[in-house]
């Protein structure tokens, strides 16, 4: 790890849903524990149901974990932490109700920003993810990838030390999330944030970490953490170099195995199990 | 077609042949209404339907500007509405109150849902002499009957609205600070406003149509008992001509509800 402090911490994190013996229970994650240093871009990947959604909103204080213990910046979490972390969701997290702007403003009011700072932080939000023009638009008048950045801005607005995105562009198409990739690398790079970033794209793990966590098939714990030598912000001819086919690889390695594992668990044709991840 | 100053389609167009079709339905409902006027009208005067059944609808014109010249319809216009008013007033504050209470739980969803549909679904009217033996042949019972009828649609729909918000706008809302007040004012009211607002529209119109009806079978005053009176009376022009004011005034209401139901959704 290239920094010497720590913003997330990890301890010994078991998680499981429902209780022994019932037909719902999963075990989620076990013993997991896990360093997240300030200012890094840290990517969790792993076979679906492998519990990285889960481990991210662990994180968060947006579920408590059976046993095992997070830490956000020296406090113990267990509890949402509105002025240190923010959240970047999979999909269509605006709220519908509310104009582009309102649902920037809003999320400031319920983190309790003066009203006299919300119009001038929405707008410098809006303006760094490219959507200064939408502003007015409600969230059903945008593209996927355009409510991502809207949603992006949100959590850019909240001026949080700590970002936490749970497959931000997994429901958009391959050639909208490589330019959201590569604006978010430039983004990301300025900010300084400390970013959990859960992805089911090898690529887009190896384009934007400095560090890559790779998680083992249900019971999910982390197998290997991989690191991604390449200074931010990432240029897109990053994406065609030996070094990031070679990262990729290494990647794709570790993760096959573990996807056939997760394959066989949930049997052949069950797509049930696949919406319990982001739950 | 192009549009020259934009170089875009022309977007009136389908618009126009909308707004077109839309004055050619007008025209075949209003000529459909004419119709059956028509029909009315010649079945009284030229084929002999007894005119005690069907009078002349010129004379039952000629009534009804009596009774809106007159202003003897004040009394029963204000019974009426007076009774709709507080009916409504109960069963919306009561189940949009008992609605929400019962969505802040899986279990109490659970049980009271379809308690609540199997009762709407049976005809409360059948108990109205209940109500009259209860509450007596004055307003009282005809409220109590409004309030009960209404109640259901309004608290069904209060549960559905804010038992089914997605749980994502809650777990965002809570991620970033959001309070039980933010909660509630920023996410869960306007996630919930438009189904509550269609439970609150069907909520008035049952309770008209319970309250107009229950007059008409047990009642003192109000527009329901006079046309019954009439009708006792075999004044049937008269009688007829009230029935039309009646249909007004309830055509009338549904629309202000229902254009009420439509800003609201619309904020």
């Amino acid at each position: 790890m290239a920094t010497s402090e720590v913003a997330i911490r990890v301890r010994g994190v078991f998680h499981r849903f429902g209780e022994e013996g019932e037909q719902r229970f999963v075990r989620a994650l076990v013993d997991t524990s896990l360093d997240v240093g300030e200012g890094e871009l840290l990517c969790l990947i792993g076979p679906s149901g492998c519990g990285k959604s889960t481990l991210l909103n662990i994180m968060g204080g947006l579920m408590a974990p059976s046993s095992g213990t997070v830490e956000a910046r020296g406090q113990l979490v267990h509890g949402p932490l509105p002025r240190d972390i923010a959240f970047v969701f999979q999909e269509n997290s605006l709220f519908p109700w509310n104009t582009v702007i309102e649902n920037i403003e809003l999320g400031m009011v319920f983190q309790g920003v003066a009203k006299s700072e919300r119009a001038a932080r929405a707008a410098e939000a809006l303006a760094a993810v490219g959507l200064k023009e939408f502003a007015q638009h409600y969230p059903a008048q945008l593209s996927g990838g355009m409510r991502q950045r809207a949603a992006l801005a949100r959590a850019l607005s909240l001026k949080t030390p700590i970002l936490l995105m749970d497959e931000p562009f997994g429901a958009l198409d391959e050639q909208t999330r490589m330019i959201l990739g590569e604006d978010l690398s430039v983004l990301l790079a300025e900010s300084r944030k400390t970013i959990v970033f859960v992805t089911h794209s090898l690529g887009e793990a190896v384009f934007l970490a400095d560090r890559v966590a790779v998680f083992s098939a249900r019971p999910g714990s982390i197998k290997q953490v991989i690191v991604i030598d390449e200074p931010h912000p990432r240029r897109p001819e990053f994406v065609t170099s030996a070094k990031f086919t070679s990262l990729r690889n290494q990647l794709y390695g570790l993760l096959h195995d573990e996807i056939r594992k997760a394959v066989q668990q949930s049997g052949a044709g069950d797509t049930g199990r696949t919406g319990m991840e982001s739950a | 077609m192009v549009d020259e100053r934009t170089g875009g389609p022309l977007p009136t167009l389908p618009r126009k042949r909308a707004r077109a079709g839309r004055g050619a339905s007008r025209l075949i409902q209003a000529g459909f209404l004419v119709g059956l006027v028509v029909i009315w009208y010649l079945a009284a005067t030229r084929w002999g339907v007894n005119r005690l059944l069907l009078p002349n609808p010129v004379a039952v014109y000629d009534n009804l500007l009596d009774i809106l010249r007159s202003g003897e319809f004040v009394g029963d216009l204000q019974t009426t509405l007076g009774e709709l008013a507080v009916a409504f007033a109960i069963s919306a504050a009561g189940g949009v109150t008992l609605g929400y209470v019962i969505s802040r739980s899986r279990y109490w969803i659970a049980v009271f849902e379809p308690l609540f549909a199997a009762i709407y679904s049976i005809p409360i009217i059948l108990f109205l002499p209940l109500f009259v033996l209860f509450f007596g042949l004055g307003p009282a019972s005809k409220i109590a009957l409004g309030a009960a009828i209404s109640f259901f649609p309004i608290v069904i729909n209060t549960i559905a609205g804010f038992g089914h918000v997605d749980p994502l706008f809650v777990r965002v809302a809570r991620s970033m600070g959001a309070s039980d007040y933010h909660l509630f004012r920023h996410v869960l009211l306007p996630a919930a406003s438009p189904v509550i607002l269609t439970g609150l529209r069907m909520g008035f119109t049952v309770a008209l149509l319970s309250i107009i009806g229950s007059e008409t079978l047990a009642s003192l005053a109000g527009l329901g008992y006079h046309i019954v009176h009439l009708a006792e009376a075999m004044e049937m022009a008269r009688m007829y001509a009230y029935i039309v004011f009646v249909i007004a005034i309830a055509v009338t209401l549904n629309a202000v509800v229902s254009r009420l139901e439509a800003r609201g959704k619309r904020d």
